[in-house]
């Protein structure tokens, strides 16, 4: 990051002066420990290499579990005009609408403590995880399509959930402008089993408990108390959205080149919001974000059966209830205030998880009063967050906030550092149950490859763009 | 040496090293494979012909990378063999040879996800020809 020069603008942000071809300043939100611990990383400069992109707005931003991407930083954030702006599909990450659903329950940890082994044990068996894994659901062309059009109402109809569960998702679980005929054949066949699945890498399922309420107000409006058994599901598109944002990759990197906007790395490829490419993308980019929300909806109903049926209880004893469904992976038209007006902006959010405030049009009515519930998962041993959306981050950061505690080791480094030692067995002695499918998986996710998840929410806690609600703990895992 | 890993925070880099372009070519798409499975007694009975385009050498890189790493994600293929009948700037063409994969024969080591443009770099070097390609995983 030899020619980045940070400023500090206060305690917690960052300034990236424009210089060169940067349109817009860069900011990152975070903290002296953690711009200290960065080291090496490259991500500063992706912050400003971003800030080149045609038709960006006000500024480049980053949230504090940035770090180095390719293209776009993880945990970059930028708006884009309609009429000048572009849309990039690295600048939304291959794996479209990867996201966090938290559910609650009306168990405490008093009622699982005993089945714990049992309910780790089957909820690995049967939520298919892992490499190129495959689910139970094998899609026709046609009803693949009507999940791509549909999203998690499709799975809803199809008796995988309740309605209630689509009041509480981003976008009721259904991304407008979806169109399947923008999706390419090889992406449909990627899809076309993987529906119910957890994937592979930091994708996860996990049995948490809430161990600390900060806000006592808001966690009643999430229907959060302490020692309550909640259930947090990690997971995305699957091969559709990565060969999605791959066809379009491709594509774009043709047609920048075509026009011959120069480019600081071509992994930020783009195409005017209003082109045919553009715009193609925006429709295929949808079909990957409902694929998502119906695939963790699917999950959802598939941990609830487990549930109910390790635990010898009913379903509505057991109260399994969504507490809301964000993605951190995506690109979405938001109307935000620029100046004295209002505007349409295309937020990308990679890495970054939308964080809108009170009275919000786009919230349950619900949680309208409190503001939008942001879920922000940690490492295996940590457990994770739920903060609340505020007025200063629709203000300063396009209603945006960080998704989660970032990385700070490479997969490869952790692997060697993790050399002769048994993760799991580490794990089982802090109380936690992991199970993963993967040989590799637990070393490469282990603890100790990511930042302190305290002190990136302290970050955005203290800078105002989300505030604290509840922590929950680790208390079972299932990884691919 | 084929190739090398370098550390990347979210991914994996490699290096990849040929005497000639073709070879680069034919180190890269081992290097996919190599990484994600143990190589040793993998078939041949699968043959796929692949035929790509490019703007230059690294967009012909990627492309060719791509082209593999689906055979594995969409198709399920391991392959062993990567042979490269012709090789300019802008086209490739050849053909691969694997079997297919088997959650129980064969056991993932790494899984490469896609392949990124993120400093993606072919260059003549004084004793042969670097390329280096982040992979998302």
């Amino acid at each position: 990051m030899s020619e980045i020069n940070l400023k500090r603008i206060d305690e917690y942000r960052w300034m990236i002066p424009p210089v060169g071809g940067m349109k817009v300043p860069g900011i990152i939100y975070s903290s002296e420990e953690l711009i200290r611990q960065m080291g090496p990383d490259e991500s500063p400069q992706q912050v400003a290499n971003v800030a080149h992109l045609p038709g960006i707005t006000k500024y480049s931003l980053a949230m504090p579990d940035m770090h180095w991407g390719y293209g776009f930083p993880i945990g970059g954030v930028a708006a884009f005009s309609m009429e000048e702006g572009v849309v990039s599909p690295g600048g939304v990450g291959y794996d479209i609408n990867c996201g966090c659903r938290l559910m609650t329950t009306r168990l405490s940890l008093a009622d699982i403590q005993d089945f714990l082994k049992e309910l780790v044990g089957a909820l690995f068996m049967d939520i298919p995880s892992g490499v190129g894994s495959k689910g139970a659901l094998k899609l026709s062309e046609r009803e693949e399509k009507k999940v791509l059009e549909d999203g998690a109402k499709w799975a809803v109809q199809h008796g995988y959930g309740t309605p209630d569960d689509l009041e509480a998702t981003e976008d009721r679980g259904r991304m407008v402008g979806a169109d399947p005929e923008k999706v390419s054949k090889r992406a449909m066949e990627r899809g076309k089993e993987q529906l119910g699945t957890l994937g592979s890498g930091n994708h996860f399922l996990e049995i948490e408990v809430v161990e600390q309420v900060f806000d006592k107000s808001v966690a009643a409006a999430f229907g959060l108390e302490k020692d309550q058994i909640a259930v947090l599901i990690h997971s995305g598109s699957r091969g559709l959205g990565y060969q999605i944002c791959d066809d379009y990759l491709a594509r774009m990197v043709k047609h920048i080149g075509e026009l011959g906007i120069p480019l600081p790395d071509r992994q930020l490829a783009c195409a005017y919001l209003n082109s045919d490419p553009g715009r193609d993308y925006l429709s295929a980019m949808a079909c990957a974000a409902n694929y998502a929300w119906a695939n963790r909806q699917v999950l959802m109903h598939r941990t609830r059966e487990i549930f109910a049926r390790v635990l010898h209880r009913g379903p509505r004893e057991i109260g399994v209830r969504l507490l809301y469904d964000v993605c951190h992976n995506i690109a979405k038209i938001e109307q935000f205030p620029v100046g004295e007006k209002q505007v349409k902006l295309c937020v990308h959010r990679k890495g970054a998880t939308r964080a809108f405030p009170p009275g919000h049009s786009s919230l349950p009515a619900r949680y309208a009063k409190v503001g939008q519930p942001v879920l922000i998962p940690g490492d295996m041993g940590t457990g994770s967050y739920v903060l609340v959306g505020t007025e200063k981050a629709f203000k300063d950061t396009f209603g945006s906030t960080c998704h989660g505690a970032g990385r700070v080791m490479s997969r490869h480094k952790a692997t060697k550092a993790s050399s002769g030692r048994s993760i799991a067995k580490e794990m089982a002695a802090k109380g936690i149950i992991v199970m993963a499918g993967g040989k590799g998986t637990l070393r490469e996710e282990m603890p100790e490859a990511y930042k302190n998840l305290d002190q990136v929410v302290h970050v955005v806690h203290e800078a105002g763009i989300s505030t604290k609600v509840a922590k929950l703990r680790s208390l079972g895992c299932i990884k691919g | 040496m084929k190739y090398r890993v370098f550390d990347h925070t979210a991914d994996l880099g490699v290096e990849i090293y040929g005497k000639t372009v073709k070879e680069l070519f034919v180190n890269a798409a081992f290097a996919v494979f190599d990484l994600m499975v143990d190589l040793q007694h993998i078939k041949t009975t699968e043959v796929r012909t692949i035929c790509i385009e490019g703007a230059d050498w690294e967009d012909l890189l990627i492309n060719y990378l791509r082209e593999v790493l689906y055979l594995f994600n969409g198709e399920a293929l391991i392959l062993g063999e990567y042979a490269i009948k012709e090789i300019s700037p802008n086209r490739l063409a050849g053909e691969v040879r694997g079997e297919s994969f088997e959650s129980g024969r064969h056991r993932i080591k790494t899984e490469i996800k896609a392949v990124t443009y993120h400093q993606v770099l072919v260059r003549k070097a004084a004793a042969g020809w670097i390329g280096r390609v982040v992979f998302d995983v």
